[in-house]
């Protein structure tokens, strides 16, 4: 059977916008993707959590709070830390570009502002995820 | 995945035995992975399947099925709680349908499975449906023994929304969970033939709404008329739930554990049933294995494209077609 690509879409914080979310976990399942959609209010413990138990490729973050420059670098070390640092991450929502070059030095794949076509992040995660196999 | 697993036997045989031996420490990351190369279907899933088998089969597979927005994450989630609190250890598989036009899925029962996170006792894996029409996906019974070979004694598979006829869960799990709503009432005599016959357990849930009581009164009045015992004698309890306030759930799981007696309490019955079961789960598996086969290196799928036309436009008989392309 073909490899599927799995990808979680989260949303972690206090704010309650997930409709960026939710037209983002659309695209990607009509780009032949499995979404696992957790739905608002996550800490950066459940998502990793939850992250390592459906074994995603990828852990897609929405954040709109202004808390990105905490909440990526949060990610990124609890998934090192349970030994799942493979599980790419990419982020979107309001991030000042300034940020989003720091998050990316720090190991976020990619991130994609607001009014980003949907089609750049499948594209991405294609490339991403053809790289990785021959790789 | 897929890439990794293209090796030598010896090299499969290897990997799926250090997999093997993180999973039965229960490794998380360990489990996960498992379940992956079992639902791709690869080298090292099969072979790890046939090194875990001898341990499984001690595991109690409860099924939660039932239409869709009955509440049956929403239970699942109350239910695997309790299980917990007991000092169980809970796996849980949820799946949801694949798009039959992209192959995508949206898959969102963990939004209210959320008390999973930290607890090493509780595993829940989304499963997206793949194909399979039977409410359940192809690799789910897999998935569950790797869970099981896991350390989960309890293992709670909920299924897609069904309708009538997604019935394949009864041959998966021990006990069948039927979730209802009151609405469900004017469906009852439809779905008589079909769902209601699997059910070893009714719960009517969002019982503070209009026509639980008269829904509770049909069901018990079908059970009367239709004899829907099982062989030994069990006859479905229905229990009212409003899951989202947890009402119901000790009585759900108290009458899940009375089946649970009643069934490994006779060695025999436990035999019969799951020997049928297994019969008609071998049978699937066969099927499957013949069908990919049968396609796999074959030039069928060249010979279809060849002559659909002919087909389309009548010169050509399907029947004649199928024939004359399996016999060569």
């Amino acid at each position: 059977m073909e490899e599927k690509i799995r990808v979680m879409v989260a949303k972690p914080g206090l704010d309650g916008h997930d409709r960026g979310a939710k037209v983002v976990a659309t695209a990607f399942r009509d780009a032949g993707f499995e979404v696992i959609y957790t739905g608002l209010h996550q800490t950066p413990e459940m998502i990793v959590d939850a992250a390592i138990q459906e074994d995603v490729d990828i852990l897609s973050i929405s954040v709109l709070s202004g808390a990105h420059m905490t909440i990526f670098p949060r990610l990124l070390a609890l998934l090192k830390e349970r030994g799942a640092e493979e599980i790419h991450v990419i982020g979107g929502g309001i991030i000042p570009r300034e940020d989003a070059r720091q998050l990316i030095a720090q190991g976020v794949g990619a991130i994609f502002g607001p009014g980003t076509p949907t089609g750049e992040a499948v594209a991405y995660i294609r490339d991403w995820h053809a790289g990785r196999k021959t790789g | 995945m897929a890439t990794r697993d293209e090796a030598t036997a010896g090299e499969i045989g290897l990997r799926a035995r250090e997999l093997a031996d993180r999973l039965a420490r229960g490794e998380r990351r360990a489990i996960a992975q498992a379940i992956s190369r079992v639902e791709d279907d690869t080298p090292v899933g099969r072979a790890l399947l046939d090194l875990v088998f001898p341990r499984t089969g001690g595991a109690y597979r409860l099924g939660v099925t039932g239409p869709p927005g009955s509440g049956k994450s929403t239970l699942v989630h109350g239910l695997a709680r309790r299980l917990r609190d007991g000092g169980r250890r809970v796996g849980v598989l949820a799946i949801d349908p694949t798009s039959p036009f992209t192959g995508g899925a949206i898959l969102g029962d963990r939004v209210r499975m959320t008390s999973a996170a930290g607890d090493e006792g509780f595993f829940v894996r989304s499963m997206a449906s793949r194909g399979s029409t039977g409410g359940v996906s192809a690799a789910t019974y897999e998935a569950s023994e790797i869970l099981e070979a896991a350390g989960f004694d309890w293992i709670l598979i909920e299924t897609v929304g069904v309708g009538q006829a997604e019935l394949e869960v009864v041959e998966l799990t021990d006990c069948v969970l039927l979730v209802l709503v009151p609405e469900s009432g004017d469906a009852v005599q439809v779905m008589k033939a079909g769902i209601m016959e699997i059910a070893d357990l009714f719960v009517i849930n969002k019982f503070d709404r209009e026509g639980g009581d008269r829904l509770q009164r049909d069901l018990m009045l079908a059970m009367e008329l239709s004899d829907w015992r099982r062989p030994g004698g069990w006859t479905p309890p229905v229990v009212p739930a409003v899951a989202l306030r947890e009402e119901g759930l000790d009585e759900i799981l108290a009458r899940a554990e009375e089946h649970r007696a009643w069934l490994l309490g006779d060695r025999e019955r436990l035999r019969e049933a799951r020997a049928a079961k297994l019969r008609k789960r071998m049978e699937v598996l066969l099927n499957r294995t013949l069908i990919e086969r049968t396609w796999r290196g074959s030039a069928l799928r060249a010979r279809l494209d060849q002559d659909l036309a002919r087909i389309a436009a009548h010169e050509l008989s399907p029947y004649q077609w199928v024939e004359d392309a399996l016999s060569l």
